[in-house]
């Protein structure tokens, strides 16, 4: 089955790239985006049809590779199809 | 005094990095990230500067679990030496042999230029041979260099005197303006600035070489 990782800088990490696209979102007359925090996105293509066994498998490469959860938060979506 | 120099692909400060050891009169043997082992006897590791794997995932990340790497870690937590520049720096911090993280710079921009680097400790064989609180003059080249740990961590590696050096004037934002930490041995240090980038006045500096000299006198008897 396929998981979808959502993998973000945690609350209260400077994003200075996040910054720079929410001054160039000003530029171009958006107004009133507060902020802009970038991340990452994964798509997984699992062997595994267990929706609990495939999210086990994801969660323990989130907190072997995928993410740095010194400075990085993820979230696990199971895919449809 | 044996040191290993590791080349990951993506790797382009391998080879300054091998001569400035050869210099201060190491033995050096190159190795491939692909290898399993350090090579019989090596004291110290070092980790280059560069891209290494393109710089895929985050810095370091993929380069941080390669194949050598589980080697390096023993080496480390058998209280070998190593040291780490830039990407080297990098790969330390995803090994976990390092704490915190190395964010992209404050300022957005890859930062190329010598800056001036105040020695905060002089309490490790990469440091001992500069006299304390020192400024140095050392090369940066980096994107993501942007020092960043909890605030416990900052003051723990403050208070246990394990920052190595500080930046004079901040080029990329680092938390408490640091600009290379230690280990709790004192055996594994990373920094962002590029002393084998600075080994002859030629060279705009020669002020990198006391690291590499200071890492020889460890092992020198007596």
């Amino acid at each position: 089955m396929k998981m979808r990782v959502i993998v973000t800088l945690k609350p209260g990490v400077l994003d200075p790239q996040g910054e720079a696209v929410r001054h160039a979102l000003g530029s171009l007359g958006f107004e009133g985006v507060n902020k802009v925090r970038q991340g990452k996105m994964i798509e997984l293509d699992l062997a595994e049809t267990d929706p609990v066994r495939a999210e086990e498998q994801a969660r323990a490469m989130c907190e072997k590779l995928l993410a740095n959860t010194v400075i990085e938060s993820y979230a696990l979506e199971p895919l449809e199809g | 005094m044996k040191a290993a120099v590791i080349t990951f692909p993506g790797s382009n400060c391998d080879r300054d990095l091998a001569v400035a050891f050869e210099q201060s009169g190491a033995e050096v043997v190159r190795v491939w990230h692909k290898d399993t082992a350090l090579p019989a006897g090596v004291d110290v590791v070092g980790l280059p500067g560069g891209f290494s794997y393109g710089d895929y995932l985050r810095c370091g990340a993929i380069a941080a679990r390669s194949p050598i790497g589980t080697a390096i870690a023993a080496h480390a937590q058998a209280g070998g030496y190593v040291l780490g520049i830039c990407n080297g720096f990098q790969v330390l911090l995803e090994m976990g042999l390092l704490p915190g993280a190395l964010l992209r710079n404050a300022g957005l921009k890859f930062v190329c230029k010598p800056v001036g680097l105040n020695v905060v400790t002089t309490d490790s064989a990469f440091t001992s041979g500069y006299s304390e609180g020192a400024q140095i003059n050392i090369p940066v080249a980096h994107h993501d260099g942007n020092f960043t740990a909890d605030a416990n961590t900052v003051a723990r590696l403050q208070g246990e005197g394990r920052v190595a050096f500080t930046y004079a004037q901040n080029p990329n934002g680092s938390d408490g303006d640091i600009a290379g930490i230690l280990s709790d041995n004192r055996r594994v240090l990373g920094m962002m600035p590029h002393p084998e980038r600075a080994l002859d006045a030629a060279q705009g500096s020669a002020d990198g070489r006391a690291v590499f000299a200071g890492l020889i006198g460890a092992f020198v008897p007596g």
